[in-house]
């Protein structure tokens, strides 16, 4: 089972809903995939086992081998080669690894060289394990590590959670990519609407079921609640805004760790969820079978 | 005199960006708006735009098989390095075809396929707009659902709010950040004046605020922080100046947690439209302090 927290609008407490799930479960993968800005080990303080470097190729010239034809540069679709009269100068912040260079030089010149652009690391808390992406400051393209980050958790068999960055563009597409259901976290307030329907947009396009969850419930209006029913997503759970839980997070406690009682509400949580995604397996069933 | 270029930031999401930066436009006269985070824009909610110009944003190229072409050589699905390249043995007769999320636009394929059954598209990937506000002149954009190339896109609007500005002679570019430190945040912030970073006190803002922090100074830009909702946790906000005093940046001010921020953007206004609070009164001086930093 795989399960992608995600919200559109940043800050609405996807992290603080991720880490409270996974801990609640006790036996979980949590994959923090906002690998801009990892949180997710500020609230489960994990104790770090392992780090893996995350390194891209990109391409080296050898001078003595190079005829100075160009065809590198014009088979480059990202502007990372650039040839001169007697220097070929190479931008690897540009470059996205394809190896196309290398294929088409006929003076087989370019071979290719790594460079790190950020890490994964495997932290464990009890039976909680925490796999944690990290950009390298500087560096562009958060994809590759999300990537990495999918390729090292698909072999899991347990409950996967993804912490997914904010937004809607490819690195949340990525990290929704291929889960059982998206988790949608949202608050009352017009910008948190205005950013979950374009996240409703994703996992429309993704086709992954969806349901919400409305944090700071109480401030705002009423009507992401009027969307909600419009556009027949559940509400899986309210979280009513309470200085009490701002204060807590601030204190890097996850809820179910500040209050006991949020323990049971995100096992009934997973139960919910879980039933959703057995009727959707069954839907889907049903309509290849007809 | 040259236009001075403000970008306003945070690495984490939700510390308040969006209703600063109308803020700030409430009290500036002379400048044009650049809403710079493309794929969840919010900013039009309290400036209500008024379009003016409309153009097409063209992102990266993906790749697509013609079917009638191919001849099922498979070089394709070789060279790809993205896994973007599916042979499916079920259809009739068996087919290669072009996950469009996982392709990556290089090319490869198209350049290897002896058949010359690929070619390289580039679909509409968003739109960008000239509108006219009550704040003044705003460049605003829409990138598609899950589409690449938010860095272009964000360069785009920030180009045309640069031209909108020398044209009509005003003094300022105030662009609204996305989060994160990736390719929006980096096009968001290089070749600007000043950059402002809003932060909480919170394990997950000092976090952020230390990462893009680096960040600005890996490209040697000037940057200041604003601390929102300080009163939550004054430890941390006590931490954060520590911070702020030893590396390079400077203390702009901090702003308790303030309801009203919540209840201005339910009437689409900002804060210092909304009423005179505590608040408005330091975000004015925040404003005053930045005012005379850009000199």
């Amino acid at each position: 089972m795989k399960i992608a927290v995600a919200s559109g609008k940043g800050g609405t407490g996807k992290t603080l809903i991720a880490t409270s799930l996974a801990l609640s479960l006790e036996k979980a993968v949590l994959v923090d995939c906002d690998v801009e800005e990892p949180n997710a080990h500020l609230l489960v303080c994990p104790q770090w086992q392992l780090t893996r470097h995350v390194e891209l190729p990109f391409p080296k010239v050898d001078l003595n081998k190079c005829s100075f034809c160009g065809e590198c540069q014009r088979v480059c679709r990202f502007g990372a080669i650039a040839v001169l009269a007697d220097q070929v100068l190479t931008f690897p912040e540009l470059c996205h690894s394809c190896g196309a260079c290398s294929l088409v030089c006929p003076s087989r010149a370019i071979s290719e060289e790594k460079r790190k652009i950020g890490e994964i690391r495997f932290g464990i808390k009890n039976g909680l394990e925490l796999i944690e992406g990290r950009l390298q400051v500087g560096e562009p393209m958060a994809t590759p590590i999300i990537r990495e980050l999918k390729r090292c958790s698909a072999k899991r068999d347990s409950i996967i959670i993804f912490d997914a960055p904010p937004g809607t563009s490819c690195p949340v597409i990525h990290t929704l990519r291929a889960s059982d259901y998206a988790l949608l976290v949202t608050e009352p307030t017009p910008f948190g609407l205005n950013d979950l329907v374009l996240a409703v947009g994703v996992t429309r396009e993704l086709a992954i079921p969806a349901g919400l969850i409305i944090n700071k419930a109480g401030i705002g209006d009423k009507k992401v609640y009027t969307y909600a029913q419009e556009q027949n997503l559940p509400i899986l759970l309210e979280i009513p805004e309470e200085r009490k839980i701002a204060e807590a997070y601030s204190r890097g406690k996850s809820l179910a760790e500040a209050f006991p009682e949020y323990k049971k509400i995100f096992l009934d949580l997973f139960e919910k969820i879980n039933l959703q995604v057995k009727e959707n397996v069954c839907k889907a069933v049903v309509s290849s079978e007809r | 005199m040259s236009v001075k270029q403000l970008s306003v930031v945070s690495g984490k999401g939700g510390t308040g960006k969006t209703s600063l930066v109308a803020c700030f436009a409430t009290l500036g006269s002379n400048m044009v708006i650049a809403d710079c985070d493309v794929d969840a824009a919010n900013l039009h909610l309290i400036a209500e735009p008024l379009i003016l110009k409309k153009q097409d944003f063209y992102g990266g190229a993906k790749a697509e098989i013609d079917q009638e072409r191919c001849q099922r050589t498979g070089v394709c699905q070789q060279v790809c390095r993205f896994d973007a390249v599916v042979f499916d043995a079920s259809a009739q007769p068996v087919k290669y075809w072009i996950d469009p999320i996982a392709c990556d636009g290089c090319g490869s394929c198209a350049e290897f396929c002896a058949s010359r059954a690929i070619k390289m598209v580039q679909p509409k990937a968003g739109e960008w707009y000239i509108s006219e506000t009550r704040f003044g002149p705003m460049v605003h954009a829409r990138l598609g659902i899950g589409e690449e190339n938010s860095g272009k896109l964000v360069s785009q609007v920030r180009k045309t709010a640069l031209e909108l500005a020398e044209k009509r002679d005003r003094k300022m570019v105030l662009i609204d950040g996305p989060p994160g430190i990736g390719c929006p945040v980096i096009a968001s912030i290089t070749g600007v004046d000043y950059t402002i970073v809003v932060t909480e006190p919170t394990p997950s803002g000092i976090h952020d605020l230390e990462r893009i922090s680096e960040l600005c100074r890996h490209f040697s830009i000037p940057a200041g922080v604003v601390i929102n909702k300080f009163d939550l946790n004054p430890g941390i906000s006590g931490e954060i100046k520590k911070i702020v005093g030893i590396s390079n940046s400077d203390f702009l001010g901090e702003i308790p947690y303030e309801p009203d921020f919540t209840r201005a953007m339910v009437q689409g206004k900002s804060l210092l439209e909304f009423n005179s609070s505590p608040s408005s009164k330091i975000i004015k001086q925040i404003w005053e302090n930045l005012k005379s930093l850009l000199k």
